[in-house]
């Protein structure tokens, strides 16, 4: 089966920004989790996907197809959200609704209210006077109820109560049940990610600087505690992204933790206290402030 | 996360809700329910499967294994677990090979109603 989302050596450059040989692969049915501090890419790599905007180079490949060739036909099975896409303030969301019915075939009005009821909306009120929170619900139902075969969300929980968030989350959980349908979303809430996804990808500096599935990646990171001397030696071991000497505690972060590692820290001399497993969040911030690759 | 998928299949098969035979959800099904990733609950089921409490049979999906052999198998992991505290705890303490061996044997003589206990235990 082809994957859902390919792309090979794919660059994008701006006055003050660049995405730099971006190599990605989404396998069907998968849900991905894009990371990354605000300015790394995340959007820029979205819009690519979406055909919003074009590589300078590399080939880009959505549903088996070649974006710019395909876009038209790629479009209709994308269902994409993003902050800065606007409805009509005036209009209802019953409006809105049959509007994008009378475009999409494969509309599901059962399912659209269902959505309407879990998020909570009122289809005859008008845009304008809807909370933030509930806008993005609108939007993500007009989504939804469309049975994109492709997601791409831009932050789609940035901004919402955790309410609403959980409201969201649920929903996004009901494309889990199909493993035709895929899902790349970003966030800077690395909880709703590290529940969701499958695989994270980290994005930093316009780079991919890790992209794994979720499990191995919290795996492989530790936080270990020992004490002893802090040598360069110490900070030389394969996978070492932090080391923080406050004697006579050492806190070390690893992101190649195995069976090895402990007799290594052993051979160095040091006594190891404690080895705790890393959130996501953790892994995220040390990654960025390192600039290792995680 | 998969940990706490694992411990929810250990603690319903345990508990006798599941009994031997019973099918597992898919794990499709399981992650839109628990609202975690699909990977995750492949994870679970793996560990699940390693561990002895359930099988999986190829297109057919995962099922709760034999019962004796479940529990057997929670029993003798839990032991494993146990075991480990229990060094990792001498070990802290100072505690020599000999005075931990001792230290079990005068256990097990202090309490010989250990045994017994244990043979009684349904399943």
């Amino acid at each position: 089966m082809n994957p859902a989302i390919a792309l090979k050596g794919v660059r994008k450059r701006y006055d003050a920004f660049a995405l730099h040989d971006i190599d990605l692969e989404l396998p069907t049915g998968q849900v991905m989790g894009l990371v990354g501090v605000n300015g790394a890419g995340k959007s820029t790599l979205l819009r690519l996907l979406m055909g919003l905007v074009r590589a300078d180079g590399g080939e880009v490949e959505v549903l088996g197809q070649r974006l710019p060739q395909a876009q038209v036909a790629v479009k209709r099975e994308i269902g994409y959200a993003s902050d800065d896409m606007r409805l009509y303030r005036g209009q209802t969301l019953r409006w809105h609704m049959d509007f994008i019915r009378s475009i999409y075939p494969g509309w599901d009005e059962a399912y659209a209210q269902d959505l309407l009821k879990r998020f909570d909306l009122k289809p005859q009120q008008r845009l304008g006077g809807f909370s933030h929170g509930q806008r993005v619900k609108a939007m993500l139902l007009l989504i939804f109820a469309r049975h994109p075969r492709l997601l791409l969300l831009d932050e789609p929980t940035t901004g919402l109560d955790p309410v609403a968030r959980g409201e969201v989350l649920d929903a996004l959980s009901d494309v889990l049940r199909d493993e035709e349908r895929s899902v790349l979303f970003s966030s800077h809430n690395t909880a709703d990610i590290e529940q969701i996804a499958d695989s994270i990808t980290f994005l930093h500096g316009g780079r991919i600087v890790a992209s794994r599935d979720k499990e191995s990646f919290l795996d492989r990171w530790r936080r270990i505690l020992c004490r002893g001397e802090c040598t360069d030696a110490i900070r030389n071991l394969p996978g070492m992204a932090s080391v923080r000497n406050s004697a006579p505690l050492i806190e070390l972060k690893t992101s190649a933790f195995d069976a090895s590692t402990l007799p290594a820290l052993q051979a160095l001399g040091l006594a190891v206290d404690a080895v705790e497993p890393m959130s996501l969040e953790d892994i995220f911030v040390t990654t960025a402030r390192g600039g290792h690759n995680a | 996360m998969y940990a706490q998928i694992v411990e929810q299949v250990v603690a319903k098969v345990m508990g006798g809700a599941w009994r031997a035979g019973t099918p597992l959800p898919s794990i499709r099904e399981l992650a839109a329910d628990c609202r975690v990733s699909v990977i995750t609950v492949k994870r679970a089921y793996l560990e699940l499967e390693r561990a002895g409490v359930i099988v999986t049979r190829q297109g057919k999906g995962s099922f709760v294994a034999d019962a004796l052999d479940a529990t057997r198998s929670l029993a003798a992991q839990e032991f494993e677990t146990q075991l480990q505290g229990l060094l990792d705890a001498a070990r802290t303490l100072g505690l020599g090979r000999r005075d931990i061996v001792s230290r079990v044997e005068q256990a097990l003589d202090a309490s010989p109603a250990h045994d017994e206990q244990h043979r009684r235990t349904p399943e």
